[in-house]
This record gives C-alpha cells, sequence and structure tokens, in this order.
C-alpha cells in the first residue's frame, strides 16, 4: 500500500457562533476503508462537505497528491477522484440507470447537434453493472429500482469518475439485512481495487465488518482513531462520549402526577411493523431520544394529527382520543412544536402577531372578524413573557434569529391551553442565551402542570433537560432511562440497537 | 391603501390624463359611464379570481362558465318561463357547485388546479355551444323583464353621471370581499394556507376546506357576474361569449398585486387593476389604434408593470439590505404586501 494520495491537515470551520470543525487531521491512502463515527452534531457532515469542496474551511490545508491548497471546489474535489453517496440519493428517478451514471457528461454524437450517444452511454454502465454483481438493467428507469439498488447505482456514477475516494454518508440506514451484507461486500470489493471509503455509520457493528480504522469525532474534533485491532464497541462508545456535560437540569418543584398522554401500540408508515407504547405524565419532561431516522419525528407527526397513525390508540387524561387531523390535536390541547420550523412551524413574511394568533384566530375575533387590537395585545403580552427580540410586533417573523423564531412558534401554543407539548428538536439552529430562555420555559410549564414530550438529537439537551428519557431504535423504543440511569453512554447504547447492562462501567 | 396600490392608482391617473390630453372624448360622460360598466361587469369575476390565485390556485373555466351560465339564465327566464328571481338562485348555485367540484378536485384528487380547471374551461365551452345548438341565444321579439333588465344593465343618474347598476353591484362585492379578505379569520387562512400551506395545516387550518371554499366562492361570483354579463350583451353566441375572460381575471389580479404562487393580492388592488384594463381597452378606441392590436397593447402594459414592480422591490430589498446589516430592521417589506390596508 502506497501513502496517502489526500491528506486534511488542521481543517477548521467555524459558524458565527459555532466552531463546527476545530484543528481535525485525516489522512486517506488507497485501499482503506476509513469508519468516521460520532454523535449527531459532531461535525462529521461538516467534514464531509469540505471533502466535496462545498464547504470553505476557515483554516488548515488540504493536499491532493501532495499539492497543498486551502480548500477545494466541487470541480477540484471531482477531479482529485472524490465522489459521495449522499444519504439523500442525488438521483433523477425520471431517468434510466445508464442516463443517471452519465448526467452532466452525457456521451454525445452527431456533432453540433450533440445527441445523446445511447448506445455509448449504455456500453459504458455494462462493466459497472457486472462488477457490482447488479440485479438490473442500464436501462431500468430508475422509478422502478428500490433503494438498495440506487444506492448501487450512485457507486456506479463514483466509479465511472474514476473515484479514489467514495464517501458514504450512512448508506446502511435504510437497507435490510441482506442488502447491507451485499454492500459490506462491495466495499471488500472497491477495496481490493484500491478505491479508498470513508464510511460514516451510527452502526457499530458495520464498523467491525469492514473498517481498517475508525476516526471518531466529538464536537468538531478527532478525540482518537481506533486501528482495526483496537476496535470494539465499546471502545468506539467511550471516544464518542466521555465529555463533562455541563449540569442544565433543573428539578421538577413536584413529582410527575398521572399520565397525561398516552401511546399505545402505535405504528408509524415508516415504519408499520413497529410498534411505540409510552406515557408522558403531568408536570414531566419525558426526552425522545435516538438516531436521527428512527421514528421519532414521525411518531410526533402521528400524535398531531399530520399523518394517521397505523393502528394503536392515543390516550388523554385515560380517555381514548381520536386525532383525525392537527386541527383535532389542537382542540384537545396537544401541540407540537415542530422540527421544520420554516417550513412547518412558521409562515416566514407574516408578522409575529399574526403568526402568534393563527391556531387560534377564533378567540380573537367576534362575528368572525378578527379584532386586531386584542390580537396585538396578546402578541406584545407573549414578546414580554417570552423575551422575543424584535423591533415590535408588527416584524416578519422571516427577519428575526432562529432562537427568536423558535420562541414565536412556542407563544402560539402558550397563548392556548397547553395540556401535552410536543417538541422536535426544540433548540436547534437556536443560539445559546436563547436556548437557555427556552429551557427555563419548559421547567416552568410542566410545574404549571403541562406535560412534555421533547425529541431531541443533542445529547447534553436530552440528558440535561429530561425527567426521563425514553430511546427510540428503528421505529421502536429500545428502553426507558430514569434520572439515576442517565449517561451519554446509556443512551448511546440504546440508540444503536443495543440493550444496557444493569450496571454502568 | 398598500404601497403597490397606490402607485397603481398613479398609474391609472398618469395613462387616464394622458388619454384625456390626447382625445378630450375620454372625459365624455357617456365614455366614462360605459368605460364604468365594464369594470363593474369585469371586476366581479377578477375579484373571484383573487380569491382562488390567493390560495396558490387559479381558475382558467372563468370565461367558460360565463358563457355555459349565461345561456343557461337565458334559456330558463326566456323558454321556461321560470321566474328570474328563482332563475337568479338556480344559476348561482350551478357556480358555487361548478366551485365546489374543482375545489374538491384538487384538494382531494390532488391534481393540479391549472389541469382542472383547463378541463372545466373546455368542457363549459362545449357544453354551452351544444346546448344551444351553436346559436346564439338571446331574448325573443317583445320579451322583456322590466324590472330585471333595470337591476341587472340599468344605469341611475347619481349628480349628472348615469352610474351602471353593474358598478354598484362591483362596490357591494367589493366591500364584502374587502372585509372577508382582509378582516376575517376566514380571510387570514386563505392568506396563510396561500403563504405555506404545510405551516398553515401545523397551526390546526384544515387547509383542503379552506381551498375548496376559495374555489366555490370563486363559482358562486362568476356565477352572479355571468348573469350581469348576459344581460348587459342580451344574446350570447356560445362559441365566443366571455372568452379569454379568465386572462382578464388574471391580468387584473396580478395586475392588483397577486403573486401566482399565493399569498399576496389585495381587492383593492384588483379592483384598481381592472380599471386600468378597462382603460386600456378604451385607449384603444379613442387613440384610433387598430383594434387589432388591443391584446398586444394590453400584453405590453402588463409586462412592464410587472417589470416595474419587480425593479422596485428588489431596489428596496437592497436598500433595505445594506441599511439593516448586522441588525433585525431588514425585511419589513414582505409584511405590507400580506396587508392591504
Amino acid at each position: 500500500m502506497s501513502g496517502p494520495f489526500l491528506e486534511l491537515i488542521d481543517i477548521s470551520k467555524s459558524y458565527p457562533g459555532v466552531v463546527a470543525l476545530d484543528r481535525v487531521s485525516l489522512q486517506v491512502s488507497p485501499g482503506e476503508v476509513i469508519a468516521l463515527i460520532g454523535e449527531n452534531g459532531a461535525g462529521k457532515s461538516t467534514l464531509m462537505r469540505v471533502l466535496g469542496g462545498v464547504v470553505e474551511p476557515s483554516g488548515g490545508v488540504i493536499r491532493v497528491d501532495g499539492a497543498a491548497r486551502s480548500s477545494l471546489t466541487v470541480a477540484d474535489a471531482i477531479k482529485a477522484g472524490i465522489a459521495f453517496v449522499h444519504q439523500e440519493l442525488n438521483l433523477f428517478d425520471n431517468l434510466d440507470v445508464a442516463a443517471n451514471v452519465f448526467i452532466g457528461r452525457e456521451p454525445v454524437r452527431g456533432g453540433p447537434l450533440r445527441l445523446i450517444d445511447r448506445k455509448r452511454m449504455h456500453a459504458g454502465v455494462a462493466p459497472l453493472l457486472d462488477r457490482l454483481g447488479c440485479d438490473f438493467a442500464a436501462d431500468a428507469p430508475l422509478a422502478e429500482l428500490s433503494l438498495a439498488q440506487r444506492q448501487l447505482v450512485e457507486i456506479m456514477k463514483a466509479l465511472s469518475l474514476d473515484a479514489r475516494l467514495v464517501i458514504m454518508d450512512e448508506p446502511t440506514s435504510s437497507l435490510t439485512l441482506t442488502e447491507t451484507d451485499r454492500l459490506m461486500r462491495i466495499v471488500a470489493g472497491l477495496k481490493a481495487h484500491g478505491v479508498s471509503i470513508i464510511f460514516i455509520t451510527h452502526r457499530l457493528n458495520e464498523v467491525m465488518q469492514c473498517a481498517d480504522r475508525a476516526v471518531v469525532l466529538r464536537d468538531g474534533r478527532v478525540v482518537g482513531t481506533l486501528t482495526r485491532a483496537e476496535l470494539s464497541p465499546a471502545a468506539m462508545i467511550r471516544l464518542m462520549i466521555g465529555r463533562d456535560l455541563k449540569s442544565l437540569y433543573v428539578p421538577p418543584a413536584a413529582p410527575p402526577g398521572d399520565s397525561v398522554l398516552q401511546i399505545i401500540d402505535a405504528a408509524t408508515d415508516t415504519y408499520p411493523d413497529r410498534t411505540v407504547s409510552l406515557s408522558v405524565r403531568r408536570g414531566e419532561i419525558l426526552g425522545l431520544a435516538g438516531l436521527v431516522g428512527s421514528g421519532r419525528t414521525e411518531l410526533a407527526r402521528a400524535v398531531f394529527g399530520i399523518d394517521r397513525l397505523r393502528g394503536g390508540a392515543i390516550r388523554l387524561d385515560g380517555e381514548l382520543i381520536r386525532i383525525a387531523n392537527p386541527r383535532a390535536a389542537i382542540e384537545q390541547g396537544i401541540y407540537l412544536v415542530p422540527e421544520d420550523r420554516k417550513g412547518s412551524g412558521l409562515l416566514l413574511d407574516v408578522s409575529i402577531t399574526e403568526n402568534i394568533s393563527l391556531p387560534d384566530l377564533a378567540s380573537y375575533s367576534r362575528f368572525w372578524l378578527v379584532d386586531t387590537a386584542r390580537e396585538k395585545e396578546n402578541a406584545m403580552r407573549q414578546r414580554e413573557r417570552l423575551n422575543i427580540r424584535a423591533p415590535d410586533v408588527e416584524t416578519a417573523v422571516g427577519s428575526l434569529s432562529g432562537g427568536n423564531q423558535q420562541k414565536v412558534v412556542l407563544a402560539k401554543w402558550l397563548s392556548m391551553r397547553p395540556k401535552v407539548l410536543i417538541f422536535d428538536e426544540p433548540t436547534r439552529g437556536v443560539d445559546v442565551g436563547a436556548k437557555q430562555e427556552i429551557y427555563d420555559m419548559l421547567r416552568r410549564l410542566t410545574d404549571a402542570g403541562v406535560a412534555i414530550l421533547m425529541i431531541s438529537s443533542d445529547m447534553e439537551e436530552v440528558i440535561g433537560i429530561s425527567d426521563r428519557i425514553a430511546v427510540m431504535h428503528e421505529g421502536a423504543i429500545s428502553g426507558f432511562l430514569d434520572r439515576s440511569q442517565f449517561s451519554e453512554h446509556n443512551v448511546l447504547q440504546l440508540a444503536v440497537g443495543h440493550a444496557i447492562e444493569p450496571e454502568g462501567p | 391603501m398598500s404601497k403597490k396600490d397606490l402607485s397603481l392608482l398613479v398609474l391609472i391617473l398618469l395613462v387616464g390624463t394622458v388619454v384625456a390630453l390626447i382625445n378630450p372624448r375620454f372625459l365624455y360622460v357617456g365614455n366614462l359611464s360605459n368605460t364604468a360598466n365594464q369594470v363593474g361587469l369585469f371586476g366581479i369575476f377578477s375579484i373571484a379570481q383573487a380569491f382562488v390565485i390567493i390560495i396558490g390556485g387559479i381558475e382558467l373555466s372563468v370565461g367558460s362558465v360565463i358563457a355555459l351560465l349565461g345561456v343557461l339564465f337565458i334559456d330558463l327566464i326566456v323558454n321556461h318561463d321560470v321566474d328570474w328571481l328563482v332563475a337568479t338562485a338556480i344559476i348561482v348555485a350551478a357556480g358555487l357547485v361548478i366551485g365546489l367540484v374543482h375545489g374538491t378536485l384538487v384538494t382531494r384528487m390532488r391534481i393540479q388546479a391549472f389541469v382542472v380547471t383547463l378541463c372545466g374551461l373546455l368542457i363549459y365551452r362545449g357544453a354551452a355551444r351544444y346546448y344551444t345548438e351553436d346559436a346564439t341565444a338571446g331574448f325573443g321579439f317583445g320579451a322583456s323583464f322590466p324590472m330585471l333588465e333595470w337591476l341587472a344593465a340599468g344605469r341611475t343618474n347619481v349628480l349628472g353621471f348615469p352610474l351602471p347598476h353593474s358598478v354598484v353591484a362591483l362596490g357591494v362585492v367589493t366591500i364584502i370581499a374587502w372585509v372577508v379578505l382582509h378582516r376575517s379569520v376566514f380571510g387570514r387562512y386563505l392568506y396563510a394556507v396561500g403563504k405555506n400551506e404545510e405551516a398553515a395545516r401545523y397551526s390546526g387550518i384544515r387547509s383542503s376546506r379552506v381551498i375548496i371554499s376559495a374555489y366555490v366562492i370563486c363559482g358562486g361570483l362568476t356565477a352572479f357576474s355571468a348573469i350581469l354579463i348576459a344581460m348587459y350583451t342580451r344574446s350570447i353566441s356560445p362559441a365566443v361569449h366571455g372568452s379569454f375572460y379568465e386572462l382578464y381575471a388574471i391580468a387584473a389580479a396580478v395586475l392588483g398585486g397577486c403573486s401566482l404562487r399565493g399569498g399576496e393580492g389585495s381587492i383593492i388592488g384588483v379592483v384598481l387593476g381592472t380599471v386600468l384594463l378597462q382603460m386600456l381597452q378604451n385607449l384603444v378606441n379613442l387613440l384610433g389604434i387598430p383594434s387589432s392590436l388591443n391584446f398586444a397593447v394590453m400584453g405590453t402594459v402588463i409586462l412592464a408593470g410587472v417589470l416595474g414592480d419587480q425593479y422596485l422591490v428588489q431596489r428596496r430589498h437592497r436598500v433595505g439590505a445594506a441599511k439593516g446589516r448586522g441588525q433585525a430592521s431588514a425585511a419589513a417589506v414582505p409584511i405590507e404586501k400580506m396587508k392591504a390596508e
């Protein structure tokens, strides 16, 4: 094996207020399989975007075949032989396999007419199909392929570009076991041909299976590299966590009361044959942890009536209720602060006032005419209460910072009478100061008798804020943790589908 | 009145002044009264269209609905001796049903509004022609409905100006539509759904119902205008009656500040847009421009108007961005688009 053809040296990237990467160094030699692991938000994606030329690092050197430079462009990355297999595949399902592989660089014929030379295109794909052992043809329409097959098309695209390094971002997250096995074999095959692979995953057994070494990121830093000989799930988890969490926890004023929201054997469309049962008690914050894609958001959407629940039942204060649409949920006092604030939570170019009153407009009106004075009065009150920083309540919410936008979403629901509040990533894209204010508000709400279900991928938040944690793994609850059991180790164990040991290490 | 409406009003006054200077006949009472009548007739179905455009939809069948319902109305009162009040109720109900069908197809069947209403355009036109066997429907010899004719197509002398009753009707429709759109809970929902249907749903708004209601309102208002137009023309050739009217309506709505992406527009703007369009029609006649150029003039003016507006918006954004860099004061622009006062 020859020396590294690609070196990252002290790569840093900071965004206003956040350091996403902090002097990260990484070397890639031909034919090497590197697993890149770390919690959500550890900086894996940013690092890969730097490699792909999408993100310009704020510091450090990238050395390709010995030539040093401070950043790559997308074209540079392709020229250097770096290819991506994205989590969300970048394919066109209205085209066939060959057309997808050659998109943007189609072989042409007919001189100035530049007609697509379909024959040459299909011929070009044939050896790749063979090499990967694909069970579909070059002219198969992409729309008819399964997710795993589409992934192979992405890999073919990378290979047809003579990629030396293929970066796979959680390639197995939606594959079945057999499909995963096949992918593992393909990874081994690529390696045998001298192609290097960076493999981002949360599944530690896959790392065990295929990686030559594992690089562990935490808070934007490389916290350790494990060689093949050193690899073990325990070692990886130890590196992934192992920081002192600031203690954010404020205990509730009173012990939790009866169960308010009870979800019984609920299944969602994403995992139709897995069910979830959990209950949130009066005055408690139940953290819902799990990896991205474990079905938490889908559960929240179904409870709020956005999607249909597949079987199962929901009890509110012990009584069975039917939630056919969000209106029904809202009438019952179940409110959702969605993950996609800009797409689902707010009308961005509408004023703070009108955003706040929207779900409860009828109560600001007489004879179906909106009483704008009352509306505004409430908005001012909420601005005061939640400390929404804006020039005035007529400001469009789109011009506010993330934290203040989130406070507006919160203000919508606090203007009404919440029984159950579901938060989906309550502080994503929220600055530190506003984060603390939101946490304080959550505690004040539970102390006032509200039950809170908080979906969060931020370990510090889940452990620091929750009174109890439920962990989801592939559409089902893999375990509950009481405060005495709270640790990153335990949450992570459950999140990757392992059981927790009765006594922590 | 929003800035947008104001600039449209200024444009109208400007065009009016220029036309009046070139040809003083523009200001003759008779000419003004006739133009006002056109504004009254076209304004009602333009407002109808605006409801649908605000929720992010489009209604292409307006012209065909006007032909079909016009034919049916005249047939009911002339050939079937239906009392005109009953006939009016039937026709408006038919318009509401058409809207209900369109809205249901768009929301429940998830067919694009353009496609649904394009099919409507073809179907209703065909139905109108088949029903009359392509013959002109009109009032027979001696047939007369003095009360109805006076109400729908008459004029009342107000301070020496013969005010067409269609203008009175438009006035009433405008006031009601203004209150509904800009003051009522339902109006707020219409804008919310048009701006971001997803977020509206997450706020508990039953967006499908709101969308269907917009089409129903559009259908009902269009039916009402169909009766007025039928009574004004007094005879209907089903092959051409009302053709292209949907485009007049869309043009008026766009001139009036509606965005085809939805969530924007004001009733005052739509009425002013109609006024400008009818003035342009009138201008073509008065300035001796060949009437074959009619559409070309209209198209050019609309394009120029939209371009000018785009330029102003972008300039405001640049100025705002330069001023508010680093501060949270930048984007006050979009709110005033939404607020139409």
